[in-house]
């Protein structure tokens, strides 16, 4: 493998057809199509390894492999499938865990739905599959610049190096300084990011796999609601062969405004009564933190090209969280797939922008955002984080709590539980609507 | 070891670095940051990087940074003068990510 930092001293003659910033799973898929196509590829990844610089939650969704290639995730680089979706909440020392168990998420002869991942290890894999179909990817190389000409991207420059292409792709993540380079994005908004804080837990498979009730190699997805303060975001907790991946994402604005640091209410978390069995005698060995996109739909910047440029995976915005799920990894993946369609299908570099539009299209992806854009709307309500746990938790304590009094009406109870969380029904009733318009 | 809560600077020990001592990949300016009231880097940073000294001061220290970004996006008063990934092969390796 060419994982060196390599002296590129290239003049405009020897140019590639593609030259593609980030080896993330978005510019890796782009060049493992575009490679396979006969197309000159240049990946130039900042880290000293593809995955060194990248921290998801995390989980991928099978069928974004499946449309790489058939039968990929068959040899990927995955953790566990999953079998167990799992909603927690949190209120005080108080915990409710929903699991749901599907069989036909997982059924024979079909690729299990989704799998646990660790990007250190993915990444990796995923950018020496463009290798072996023959595209180049060069690792400990910050690209600083576009070249431009005449209107139209034309290369990169990383340090004293000069790189050109017909086409330049920046997948360069949720910070695209290649987008703000190209004049397309400007600096990120706070109040349209959130930052994910995460622990990877070493743990022994055996162990994990009897916490959570699973079989080998299979795996649990779990988010966690009410675990941060009031602040609007959430836990999560994936489990990986013989590790957990345990975090919290915050919006970065309200942590501010709470003033209590967030790696104070993350560690609070890992100690709560009820997430500490489950990583209990477990070692932590990373501490990671990245930014991840919140905008949804109505943040896609409004142009995704320039002449010689395209922008893929987070660099473009593609991220769906409903509050249940986060989608990225398997958006970032088919963007680049239909990044990768459209330079092969063009004819010239000006026709290469209008076609990766139609091939988003296409692929599903523009729809599947705009579909789930409402979620935006739903999660924007304030008290989702803190009093719906709060509440609900309420309600269970009210249900399973037998002393020998006589027990009062459940009904009153809850409109009484309703009033002293400080909520109304008609606030639920204006949610409910909200959802069901939204949905 | 066992799960335990663990201070910023030991989580940070266990991830691997390789710190530019060259060039710092991000750069303050401290006068700025004494005007800035709300000082949100103090409590968003995940490595707890931005701290008060005794005189009350900004102290930084790019070493451990994790290169999130959130200090930058959330930065309005502009005392973070400079922020950058750093130069390649420098800053954090995530093994696991
Ligand atoms: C806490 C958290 C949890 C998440 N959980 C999930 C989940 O469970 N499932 C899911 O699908 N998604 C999840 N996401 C979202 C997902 O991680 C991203 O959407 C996905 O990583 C985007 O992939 P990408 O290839 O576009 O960008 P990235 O993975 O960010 O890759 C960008 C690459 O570009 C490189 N790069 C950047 N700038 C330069 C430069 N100037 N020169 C050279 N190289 C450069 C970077 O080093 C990096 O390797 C989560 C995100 C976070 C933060
Ligand atoms: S980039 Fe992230 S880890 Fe680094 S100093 Fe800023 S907030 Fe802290």
């Amino acid at each position: 493998m060419t994982r060196r930092r390599v002296g590129l001293f290239l003049t405009e003659e020897e140019k590639f057809d593609v030259i593609i910033v980030g080896a993330g799973p978005a510019g890796s898929a782009c060049a493992y199509i575009l490679a396979r196509e006969g197309k000159s590829v240049l990946v130039i990844e900042r880290g000293d390894t593809p995955g060194a610089k990248n921290v998801t939650g995390g989980r991928l969704y099978t069928y974004a492999l499946e449309l790489l290639d058939q039968g990929l995730h068959e040899e990927a680089a995955l953790e566990r499938k999953v079998i167990r979706e799992q909603i927690m909440m949190l209120s005080g020392d108080r915990a409710i865990t929903i699991d749901y168990h599907d069989p036909s998420f997982n059924e024979e002869g079909r690729p299990p739905m989704s799998y646990t991942i660790l990007r250190g290890v993915f990444d990796e894999w995923l950018a020496g599959k463009a290798e072996e179909m023959g595209a180049m990817v060069a690792c400990g190389i910050r690209v600083d610049e576009l070249i431009e000409r005449d209107g139209r991207i034309v290369g990169v420059v990383a340090g004293e190096d000069e790189m050109y292409a017909d086409v330049v792709i920046a997948a360069d993540g949720v910070n695209s300084f290649m987008a703000q380079r190209a004049g397309l994005i400007e600096d990120i908004k706070a109040e349209t990011v959130a930052v994910g804080i995460k622990e990877v837990i070493e743990l022994p498979a055996k162990t994990i796999e009897e916490r959570f009730n699973l079989r080998e190699g299979q795996g649990a997805a779990r988010l966690i609601l009410g675990c941060t303060e009031g602040i609007h975001g959430g836990g999560f907790l994936y489990t990986n062969k013989d590790s957990i991946s345990l975090g919290c994402v915050f919006m970065p604005e309200e942590a501010g405004q709470k003033k209590k640091s967030v790696h104070e209410i993350f560690q609070d978390v890992k100690m709560h009564p009820s997430i500490y069995p489950l990583i209990e005698g477990g070692e932590t060995i990373e501490y990671g933190a990245h930014l991840v996109s919140e905008a949804g739909f109505r943040g896609i910047p409004k142009k995704l090209f320039r002449e010689g440029f395209l922008m893929v995976g987070d660099a473009a915005g593609f991220v769906i969280n409903t509050g249940y799920s986060i989608r990225g990894i398997d958006l970032a993946i088919v963007s680049g797939i239909a990044a990768a369609r459209a330079v092969i299908g063009a004819e010239g570099t000006a026709a290469a922008g209008p076609l990766y539009m139609e091939e988003l299209k296409k692929i599903k992806l523009l729809p599947t955002m705009q579909a789930q854009d409402g979620f935006s709307d739903i999660l924007e309500t304030a008290w989702l984080y803190d009093k719906v746990p709060d509440l609900a938790a309420d309600v269970f304590e009210n249900l399973f709590t037998v002393t020998g009094e006589v027990p009062g009406s459940v009904k009153k109870d809850v409109m009484r539980l309703i009033r002293s969380n400080d909520l109304s029904a008609w606030q639920f009733i204006k949610l409910g609507f909200k959802g069901m318009r939204a949905l | 070891m066992s799960i335990d809560r663990m201070s910023a600077p030991e989580l940070l020990g266990l991830n691997r670095f390789n710190v530019d001592e060259e060039e710092p990949h991000i750069i303050i300016d401290k006068e700025i940051c004494r005007r800035c009231a709300e000082k949100p880097c103090l409590y968003v940073c995940p490595a707890v990087l931005y701290k008060l000294d005794k005189n009350g001061e900004m102290s930084f220290d790019y070493a451990g940074c994790l290169e999130c970004g959130t200090c930058r996006v959330m930065c309005k008063n502009k005392g973070i003068i400079k922020w950058a990934y750093p130069r390649g092969t420098f800053g954090v390796s995530f093994r696991w990510g």
